[in-house]
């Protein structure tokens, strides 16, 4: 057995890292798995930077900022697989909803009307509204920013964006600290059910496959280790394909509910995985299909163009300069070349192709693959864009002549 | 040189501080991380910031630190990559520390040594009570099986304790084990618990 400690956020996404432990699939694999549970990204960091776990549940965009040197020590760590995609929801104190369209399920099915009524309400309400993220490195703050943005709202003047822990995010909007946040499940689920705010907008309906968490490595552990790294990749593509069958969700809800996996009521949990959402206090859930994705498409694909996607939007709201050096780094965070060695022989469909336009998909697509069938899902973007991975300075460009 | 300590466990917060003053630092500021703790901190404009690992709002200092234009000087993780023993040592202690950029590495090395040692220092104090309290509660449950034994059995108290003991040996289980199945049982059964 070769021992691995991976370190995780107490997260419904860590899904596939508890399952791969808890259900026997990286003992199958020959590793003796340790979970090493973290309440900060900047201590996931640190124990992944400073090799103190071999690999991490963490935000992609987070990754790609600790290449680039934007989150203290720069170092080089490497995402060979995505652990899920979308899981994200913005809520709003009640205040604040009271000024977009009565229907909470219109409000979440139309991100375009909501964005728009979204920057009325900004000038209607009592004060510069304090929006929770969870870093600043997040994926759930670039979905924020980028949907604020379509709407000719600049988020770092029009609104004040507060970084809080996700388990803070409640308990600062029942203190009036914030007026709304964004934030993985199960936590827009609470202050709903608390009656402190509503689900204005879920992640999946601004970038229909928005990347979330990846499994993250130190380049130079996994480059020495490529047998471990397969094995280990090969344990997490099962168990992600475990979370995403809808017979296991119950057990998987009650998995995550352990103290020292999620540690938070199954029933909370299960919204997320189930995409069944109540928006508001009181009323009936909604169905918000794709809500969370961990395995289907070849969710775990690390697409290059979707690590630059993420660079360009670093690149626009100015937390990174534009450079052909730092956009070769960022890329190539993502390593599809180990997916595609580490799970060749494990019959899991594999595209073609490394990079592809973003947001190009209204439909379900079938897609070249080397083994197996592959369909796509739909991956717009809410507005209608679409990223060339080849012409980042042209996205852009389009970007900013459109919120002029 | 001012330090400042972002603790969310009062006691380990006092230990740590104490243990600075001893070393001769006087400016030492104890910031719990609620609240508005960031604008607090950054009036403070410290040199050094000391903060539990563990705390979930490492990711808010870390935001302060990233776009304050309060603070004169940019404060950084302390990272000295040719200590590795160092950086290691610091993450098993569960302590981080910034520091305010331009600061000597051996000005602030002392300090980070401490800080490790008194954060060991309060994890074993903090074992050594946890156990103290076991101890305590298990005691108080073998003595009510005591009484429930002596009460239905018409045993004296060292007769008991025998049974106890015994039945745990034969059993391979821990005395305070067998002790709560009985207690369990004597209340299934209607006994007062």
């Amino acid at each position: 057995m070769t021992p691995l400690s991976a370190a995780f956020l107490p997260l419904t996404d860590s899904a596939p890292l508890i399952v791969a432990r808890a259900r026997g699939f990286a003992e199958a694999q020959g590793i003796d798995l340790t979970l090493v549970r973290t309440t900060s990204w900047a201590t996931l960091r640190d124990r992944l930077v400073y090799q103190q776990v071999q690999a991490a549940h963490m935000l992609a965009p987070l990754a790609i900022a600790v290449n680039l040197g934007l989150s203290q020590q720069p170092a080089k760590i490497s995402a060979p697989f995505k652990l899920n995609v979308n899981g994200n929801a913005l809520v709003m104190a009640t205040e604040f909803a009271a000024a977009l369209d009565p229907e909470p399920a219109k409000r979440v099915r139309d991100p375009e009307a909501t964005a728009h009524d979204f920057a009325n309400a900004i000038g209607l309400y009592k004060r510069k509204p304090v929006i929770g993220v969870v870093h600043r490195f997040s994926s759930h703050a670039l979905m924020l920013r980028y949907w604020l943005g379509y709407a000719g709202v600049d988020p770092d003047r029009d609104v004040t964006l507060r970084v809080l822990p996700p388990s803070f995010m409640v308990e600062a909007l029942r203190l009036g600290e914030i007026d709304g946040f964004i934030a993985g499940e199960p936590w827009n689920s609470v202050a709903v059910a608390e009656g402190l705010g509503e689900i204005i907008a879920a992640g999946v309906n601004i970038w229909r496959r928005g990347v979330e968490k990846v499994l993250a490595m130190r380049t130079d552990w996994m480059e020495a280790n490529s047998d471990t790294v397969d094995r280990l990749l090969v344990a997490v593509s099962q168990a992600a394909a475990w979370c995403d069958d809808p017979a296991n969700r119950e057990e998987l809800a009650l998995l995550l509910e352990q103290p020292e996996h999620v540690g938070q009521p199954a029933e909370w949990l299960l919204t997320a995985l189930s995409g069944q959402m109540v928006l508001r206090q009181g009323d009936g859930p909604v169905d918000v299909p794709d809500f969370l994705l961990f395995h289907r498409e070849a969710a775990g694909f690390p697409w290059r163009s979707q690590a630059l996607w993420i660079y360009s939007q670093l690149v626009r709201w100015g937390m990174v300069k534009a450079d052909a050096a730092s956009e070769q780094l960022a890329g190539n965070v993502f390593r599809p070349d180990v997916y595609r060695r580490a799970l060749g022989a494990a019959g899991v469909p594999m595209p073609g192709a490394s990079m592809k336009l973003e947001g190009a998909l209204a439909a379900p697509l079938p897609v070249g693959a080397h083994q197996g069938a592959l369909t796509l899902g739909p991956d717009r973007f809410f507005d209608g864009a679409v990223f060339d991975p080849d012409d980042i300075a042209g996205y852009l460009a389009a970007l900013a002549h459109r919120t002029e | 040189m001012r330090i400042v300590i972002v603790d969310d466990s009062g006691l380990r917060a006092t230990v740590l501080e104490e243990g600075l003053r001893e070393a001769g630092y006087e400016d030492i500021h104890v910031v719990p991380p609620r609240g508005a703790f960031v604008a607090k901190l950054e009036r403070m404009a410290p040199d050094v910031v000391l903060m539990d690992l563990g705390s979930p709002s490492r990711d808010t200092l870390e935001e302060m630190l990233a776009v304050s234009r309060a603070l004169a000087r940019p404060i950084a993780m302390f990272v000295d990559q040719s200590d590795d023993a160092m950086i290691g040592a610091a993450i098993d202690a569960g302590v981080s520390a910034y520091v305010v950029d331009g600061l000597r590495k051996d000005r602030v090395k002392p300090i980070l040594d401490l800080a490790i040692r008194r954060f060991n220092a309060f994890a074993r104090m903090q074992s050594e009570l946890d156990e103290a309290r076991t101890a305590l509660a298990d005691r108080k449950t073998i003595d009510r099986a005591k009484a429930i034994l002596m009460q239905t059995r018409g045993l004296g108290e060292p007769e008991a304790y025998a049974l106890l003991r015994s039945t745990a040996m034969n059993q391979n289980k821990r005395i305070v084990e067998v002790a709560e199945a009985l207690i369990t049982a004597h209340s299934l059964l209607g006994g007062q618990p």
